[in-house]
């Protein structure tokens, strides 16, 4: 049964257009992701979800029913806002409880409630606490417990762990994945980090601009990115240009444009013709030394020089060039005394797999200098 | 070292010095000097002595209680006019008064570039029997010739709302600039409409704001004489008229302190009530 169904869903704001006609269904259980850059109108969507906008155009279903222009309180949804929003005028316990009371639930249900939510969050005791006694990361906590206590059909996390530092955030990571588990509440999550959405999300949209640019499981979003934006966003890519040369049953050629040909999978062209952008995760190339190429060499395969090599513990990561000037960066793992670091200014054979090789649709974009032909972008890490 | 430490102990004490030398140059001693008049004997031309009568306070305590009565009453009528007037306009500026905030808040204090005294006779002649308002309602005969506002309680209390409106408006705007409105998001998530979430989170976190502009409000108030003198009669007098008589006209100190001392007990008792009724942990928190 589909939890929460937007159709057409739009948000105009004096000027511009915050979200773009999206249509999503989202699973019940699920724990769904939006992941975008700021200004990408992620946050619009939740907050439109929630009912603190009202939608330009479009409509909201939540577990079959439309609740399009319910004021918030009148919706079975949660929220846990980004500043947490803790009413500082009341205790843990009056924070947790609010929710309850205004639905006139029992005293001693309340009650009960309440304590066990703060177990479930691991604030056992922290009833009569004054919310300025508590830490960023108990606010969070009390946030949480706050909006699940509820028991809605769907909560609604607005960049939650975004005022907490690293550490404390890749712990409260898990223990929300823990926690989603263990309620089974359906959570829309938004986020500008692309790996705090990995980590958690069932399913992740990603949102550029007001639209989707891709829906679909970490991985498959990860490995195979429809477009330019998704494989700039998550994670670093090398993106090469190229012309479709054959389509040959399941398997397609593309002349890159620094010379070689690569293969990959037909049906992950985004066109039958024409051109369009290859490319392939900087950990998936496979580099040696071009006079000592081997046997290990993959079958998709270009000449590139190394610019410079990082050392950076779990890795090494080389910066190379084409012929054509394009970048391409390469991950490889250290695994001891077989990693033989290349320096700056050897020539390389990079190869890789067909079968890790992806295709965008090139975007057209304004060529004032020499270096057209690729794109390797660093993503998004934060 | 030694002196050095020695030093930064005593640091927070020559810190408040000035402070203190001025409260006692000009409130501790005036004070006990007062305190010490009210308890004094004689007239203005043999000489006021130090006797401890402590009469005077029941006989001007019997004799005034109709204006010490007034001028609480006033008070609260000001003060919770005043509270209703201007809670409305310190939200609207507070949360939605966007860029143009100092601009709102400048409205309010512009009438009070001009002295409280000019200001209050300009009621006089806006509120005049004849005045541009009644004058105008006379002449096409809306109202009768008779009517009069001046010299009624309607036109002093009218005044004291007038003039001390920003007193109120002030720390509201203040108390309600620091309400994040995610706090109302939270509220509405959690089912409270509109109503419930005024009363639930935003009168609860403006209450300081609204107990510091009810004593900044109700304080003055009720020790005022301007508005009763300018725009009152004989049956508004007001504590402060009597007090202002009796120091000023009848040169009778030991009255007129006695009737301050008991002016000021009044209002400390009932801003200690009023603070009890709100709840101290809410206003410390």
């Amino acid at each position: 049964m589909p939890d929460i169904r937007l159709e057409g869903l739009t948000k105009e704001f004096k000027e511009m257009v915050a979200v773009d006609h999206i249509d999503l269904t989202i699973e019940e259980g699920e724990f769904f992701s939006l992941l975008g850059p700021s200004g990408c109108g992620k946050t619009t969507t939740l907050r439109m979800i929630g009912g603190f906008e009202d939608p330009t155009e479009g409509h909201i279903y939540l577990g079959g029913s439309e609740v399009t222009g319910l004021p918030p309180y009148k919706r079975n949804v949660n929220t846990v806002f980004q500043s947490y929003a803790l009413f500082p005028h009341l205790n843990v316990h009056d924070n947790v409880a609010y929710g309850l009371k205004r639905k006139k639930v029992a005293g001693d249900e309340i009650k009960s409630r309440v304590h066990e939510m703060l177990d479930i969050v691991d604030l056992p005791g922290y009833e009569q606490r004054r919310i300025n006694q508590l830490s960023g990361g108990q606010q969070q906590r009390v946030a949480l417990a706050r909006a699940l206590v509820n028991r809605p059909a769907l909560l609604l996390l607005d960049e939650p762990l975004g005022a907490l530092d690293l550490k404390l955030r890749k712990t409260m990571q898990l223990e929300l994945k823990r926690i989603q588990g263990d309620v089974g509440i359906t959570f829309v999550y938004v986020t500008h980090d692309q790996e705090e959405a990995m980590t958690m999300s069932n399913r992740i949209a990603v949102m550029n601009a007001g639209h989707f640019e891709q829906v679909g499981a970490p991985q498959d979003v990860y490995e195979l990115p429809a477009t330019e934006f998704v494989s700039g966003f998550l994670g670093a890519s090398n993106l090469l240009e190229g012309e479709i040369e054959s389509v040959n049953g399941p398997t397609a050629k593309v002349a890159l444009e620094l010379g070689a040909t690569v293969a990959l999978p037909a049906d992950r062209l985004p066109t039958r013709q024409g051109r369009i952008g290859i490319g392939v995760r900087p950990e998936k190339i496979h580099i040696q030394d071009a006079s000592a190429a081997d046997a290990s060499s993959r079958a998709n395969a270009i000449e590139a020089m190394v610019r410079m090599s990082t050392y950076t513990g779990v890795s090494t990561s080389y910066e190379c060039r084409t012929s054509d000037g394009s970048p391409v960066v390469v991950y490889v793992q250290n695994l001891g005394s077989s990693s033989v670091s290349i320096g700056a200014g050897t020539r390389v054979r990079l190869s890789w797999d067909p079968e890790h090789t992806f295709a965008v649709k090139r975007v057209a974009k304004a060529e004032d200098d020499g270096d057209k032909t690729a794109t390797a972008m660093e993503g998004a890490r934060t | 070292m030694a002196a050095k430490s020695e030093r930064g102990r005593l640091t927070p004490y020559l810190l408040t010095l000035p402070g203190v030398l001025w409260l006692t140059a000009f409130f501790v001693v005036p004070m006990v000097t007062m305190f010490s008049v009210s308890f004094q004997e004689g007239n203005i031309y043999e000489g006021y002595r130090f006797t401890g009568h402590w009469q005077t306070y029941t006989d001007t305590l019997g004799s005034y209680s109709e204006q010490f009565l007034r001028s609480l009453w006033y008070g609260l009528i000001v003060t919770a006019a005043v509270l209703l007037i201007t809670f409305p306009m310190s939200y609207w500026i507070a949360l939605k008064g966007g860029k143009r905030k100092n601009l709102f808040l400048l409205m309010i204090l512009l009438p009070f570039f001009t002295p409280f005294i000019i200001r209050t006779l300009s009621w006089k002649l806006i509120l005049g029997d004849e005045g541009i308002f009644l004058g105008t309602l006379k002449n096409i005969g809306i109202l009768p010739d008779s009517y009069q506002v001046l010299a009624t309680p309607t036109a002093v209390i009218a005044g004291l709302i007038y003039n001390f409106l920003p007193f109120m408006a002030l720390p509201l705007y203040v108390a309600l600039e620091k309400l994040d409105p995610a706090l109302l998001e939270a509220a509405q998530d959690l089912y409270s409409n509109k109503r419930e979430t005024f009363m639930n989170v935003t009168l609860p976190l403006a209450l300081p704001g609204v107990f510091a502009g009810s004593l900044l409000t109700f304080i003055p108030v009720a020790g005022d004489f301007i508005n009763a003198e300018l725009l009152g009669g004989v049956n508004t007098t007001m504590i402060g008229n009597v007090i202002q008589r009796e120091i000023l006209v009848n040169l009778d100190y030991p009255e007129g302190a006695a009737i301050s001392f008991l002016l000021m007990a009044g209002i400390l008792l009932g801003v200690f009530l009023y603070a009890r009724a709100l709840g101290t942990e809410e206003l410390m928190g």
